[in-house]
């Protein structure tokens, strides 16, 4: 997330149009039009007279920080939630979705952000639910797979799709949801942080995908907090900023810092997305991982672990990233080697061994597994903590409540109060009160699997700032991320993994973006995110 | 695949080791005439159950059967008493349960009412129905009730296929097409596989919740009648319970209670194991028939630690699998 426009439109190159290649000017009739759209939930008033143009074969970037509205809008254009006020045009005629269904009937195909699909249907009905081939009023599974194997195909993905869509991994599973969604989309197709969860290679391919659709004439919406993606991919941008709309920009006209600074109504330094090393006090590894490993899940490896030190993990999406850190974490138990803790052998068993030995870790899959909807952001901020102490011991409602607001204040957690259900609040702000989760426990080794994700820029600066705060206190932190420039920003040396081995250790002054993805594409094809081949 | 119909093997095996056996303690138990009758004799519990399992595999429960099943009865013994013909009976008493389960869906959906609630407080009702129309025992009587309750298809070796079991078949089979081969059937379990992401997806989750809690109401309604050609009287004590029974046939049968995994001939292989249980008391004779209930009870523990086992397994080699592909 350096400001480097360069790097964006690499790793666009080779792909059958460009940015700047306008299909449509901004005096056309647009394909939707929406209009002085209001919407309040209660305390929060989530949009406020927005106005909203989409043209055909455009691809229109929707940016704002956590909680800005935009998800709210998306559920508003698609029947999800009933408006306040305004008017919402398609093709010039006046809409108004009952429901889901009827706006997938008008056209409008989406991507939302929560939404996981159904995990106990095959990957076919997913596909196809609600519009399934039948004959003689019956569904006909083989017609629907044969459809489903095409579609898929069609994205590079051939898997059984007979199989349990929960079955896969987060990655397919969204690469599903977008098939879905792009073969509903006959006008419109809406994207809610769609690559949230995708590789590299992912997403030159979904991006494949949408300049195709975008040459036929289909309107895309395209929510995203990475803004290389934007600058790639999109034709204009509407921001929004507490639900009010701050202006429409053409991409082509537009600096990433102008986009920023509408974005948070204040201006970002590149610099403060970059960590500020080193007084924390430096010394002696405190944990030794020697010989670690699992048989058929990561390679036995070495580690250690310093105080103060930010160790970056960089690789593939499948090359055992998240599998180090499982293993780290005693979520799976390793079956050789040995972990010491200040020279006394540790056993992680388990991850509450793990707690106990003063570890963290804030998983990837947060959206599914780590938020409890209808507990308070308080409760769910106090959880692990709650945790550790014993449901015997428990915290003072007051010192709790004094815990809570210091992190919601400390992370920028946009809620009304710390009482309200964690599910009420957006997307970005939820992940924030997870990190917080972890935080809480004041750990002494935190494992954070890509902790920027869905996070706006604001959020992410903040984000190293906390990394920077930690580290100064002593604590060691593992961070697992698909963005190279990123990790390059707040690491003092990167871990390199490369088919569930570790293969190198970059220390230093090597810690550059080119160093590192270098070493990720070693030997096979490989493309790191954000980064030119 | 076969990760998938784990659970319904597993009930498969228990229901054949069982039923061996039985039958070499009793090798009697082996005769179509005892296969015939369990058949009956748990008809009525078998129709209900597959109602429960649609309700159960979208995530909700439905208390109300038993009570609704009495109601049945003992409206077709009054309406029948005062003269009506029991075919227009059938005919009004299933309009009735249908529109008694689609009302309890529409409270569920609209109301944002657990099911439990809404169906606890149905249980109530239509067991106070039975009591408004009668306290006593009436028994039915009337030519075409005869003729009905003597319809079977006589078996090889003596035995009856009664009306009564073939209604139960063919329930079943009409709800394994409904189950997998319709969109309701999709939807049924999209909404147990993850309600909101459903909705997202433009699953019509109002329609599809009245429609079920109307098609095991509706079920309850045919088990009813079921159970009062079985039994020949309508009773307002009668069934009590039941509904526990069906929920139980529909967990032994595979389905979780968590909503979105089973099959309806998981169900149908539960309530065949519960029949095999009465059948092996009534065989040897001396023991209490609520033996039952704690064979009941052992089995619904021994299926549930195996299921978690089972899916524990399933999962650990899919992702070993997985591990070899990649
Ligand atoms: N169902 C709801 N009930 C109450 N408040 C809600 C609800 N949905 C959203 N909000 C509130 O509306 C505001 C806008 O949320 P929205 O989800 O649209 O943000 P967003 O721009 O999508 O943010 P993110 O980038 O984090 O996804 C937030 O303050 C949120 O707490
Ligand atoms: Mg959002």
């Amino acid at each position: 997330m350096t400001d480097d426009r360069s790097t964006a439109h690499a790793a666009t190159s080779g792909a059958p149009a460009g940015p700047g290649d306008h299909r449509s000017g901004a005096d056309d009739a647009p394909l939707l039009e929406i209009r002085g759209l209001s919407k309040s939930f209660p305390g929060v008033r989530a949009l406020d007279g927005v106005d909203f143009r989409l043209h055909a074969g455009e691809v229109h970037a929707l940016l704002g920080e956590n909680g800005a509205g935009k998800s709210t809008l998306i559920k508003v254009l698609t029947g999800v939630h009933a408006r306040d006020g305004g008017e919402i045009r398609l093709g010039g005629v006046p809409i108004d979705a009952a429901d889901t269904a009827d706006a997938q009937r008008l056209g409008i195909g989406t991507v939302y952000q929560e939404v996981n699909l159904l995990p106990n249907l095959s990957v076919a009905d997913n596909l196809y639910l609600g519009r399934e081939p039948t004959r003689f009023g019956l569904r006909s599974a083989r017609r629907t797979a044969a459809m489903a194997r095409e579609l898929l195909a069609g994205y590079g993905l051939s898997i059984d799709v007979t199989a349990n869509l929960g079955d896969y991994s987060v990655a397919v599973q969204q690469i599903v949801a977008i098939a879905r969604a792009v073969d509903l989309s006959g006008k419109v197709l809406v994207l809610d942080e769609p690559t949230a969860s995708l590789d590299a290679g992912e997403v030159q391919t979904l991006f494949g995908i949408v300049r195709r659709l975008t040459a036929r004439g289909i309107g895309v919406v395209f929510v995203t907090h990475f803004l290389d993606q934007v600058f790639a991919l999109c034709d204009r941008a509407t921001v929004l900023r507490n639900g009010r709309l701050v202006g429409e920009r053409r991409i082509a006209e537009l600096g990433r810092l102008e986009l920023v600074t509408m974005m948070l109504g204040r201006e970002l330094e590149a610099a403060q997305l970059h960590r500020r090393r080193g007084e924390g006090p430096k010394g002696e590894a405190f944990l030794a991982f020697e010989g670690f490993g699992r048989h058929a899940y990561v390679n036995p490896f070495d580690l250690e672990i310093r105080p103060s030190e930010v160790t970056g993990v960089a690789g593939l999406l499948g090359s055992g990233r998240t599998e180090t850190a499982k293993l780290l974490f005693g979520i799976k138990e390793a079956d050789a080697g040995s972990a010491t803790a200040d020279g006394a052998p540790l056993r992680l068993a388990s991850p509450r061994a793990a707690v106990a030995a003063g570890f963290a870790f804030c998983p990837e899959d947060r959206k599914t597994e780590g938020i409890v909807g209808d507990l308070s952001v308080r409760e769910n901020i106090m959880l692990a903590l709650q945790a550790r102490r014993g449901w015997l011991n428990p915290l003072s409602r007051g010192e709790s409540k004094a815990l809570a607001d210091r992190f919601i204040k400390a992370l920028d957690i946009r809620t009304p109060d710390a009482e309200k259900p964690i599910r009420l609040l957006s997307g970005g702000n939820q992940q924030k009160a997870l990190l917080a989760r972890w935080l809480a426990t004041e750990p002494r080794f935190l494992i954070l699997d890509e902790p920027t994700r869905g996070i706006d820029v604001g959020a992410h600066a903040e984000i190293i700032r906390l990394i920077e705060r930690l580290c100064d206190e002593g604590l060691a932190l593992l961070v697992i991320s698909s963005e190279i420039d990123e990790i390059v920003a707040y690491s003092d040396r990167v871990l390199v993994l490369r088919d569930r081995a570790h293969v190198g250790m970059i220390e230093g002054a090597d810690v550059t973006v080119d160093r590192i993805v270098g070493a990720i594409a070693a030997e096979g094809p490989a493309t790191a995110a954000g980064v030119p081949a | 695949m076969t990760a998938r119909n784990l659970p319904l093997i597993a009930t498969l095996v228990v229901f054949i080791v069982a039923y061996a056996l039985c039958a070499m303690q009793f090798p009697a138990m082996l005769s179509l005439r005892v296969v015939a009758n369990l058949l009956t004799d748990n008809a009525y519990l078998g129709v209900a159950a597959v109602g429960m399992t649609f309700v159960i595999i979208s995530g909700g429960i439905d208390l109300s059967v038993g009570s609704v099943i009495a109601f049945t009865g003992v409206f077709l013994a009054v309406v029948i008493r005062a003269g009506i013909d029991p075919i227009t009976a059938f005919v009004l008493v299933l309009i009735i349960t249908t529109l008694f389960g689609a009302v309890m869906g529409a409270m569920i959906h609209y109301l944002e009412t657990p099911p439990f609630i809404v169906t606890l407080a149905g249980m109530f009702f239509a067991r106070g129905a039975c009591f408004l129309l009668t306290t006593d025992s009436i028994p039915i009587d009337h030519p075409t009730w005869d003729f009905i309750t003597s319809l079977n298809y006589r078996l090889p070796g003596g035995g009856r296929l009664t009306l009564v079991a073939m209604i139960m078949l063919v329930v079943f089979l009409a709800g394994i097409l409904v189950a997998h081969f319709t969109r309701f059937g999709t939807y049924v379990y999209g909404m147990g596989g993850n309600r909101q992401s459903a909705e997202l997806m433009g699953v019509p989750v109002a329609r599809t919740t009245v429609a079920i809690y109307a098609l095991s109401s509706g079920l309850a309604g045919v088990a009813g009648i079921v159970f009062a050609l079985y039994t020949s009287a309508g009773y307002s004590l009668a069934a009590t319970g039941v509904e526990l029974d069906t929920i139980a046939a529909v967990v032994i049968g595979g389905t979780l209670l968590t909503g979105g995994v089973g099959t309806i001939a998981g169900t149908f292989v539960g309530v065949l194991i519960q029949g095999l249980i009465q059948t092996y008391i009534i065989f040897d004779g001396t023991l209490s028939s609520w033996w039952t209930k704690i064979v009941i009870g052992g089995l619904l523990f021994a299926f549930i630690l195996l299921q978690r086992g089972l899916v524990h397994v399933a999962a650990r080699r899919r992702a070993a699998a997985r591990m070899a592909a990649a």
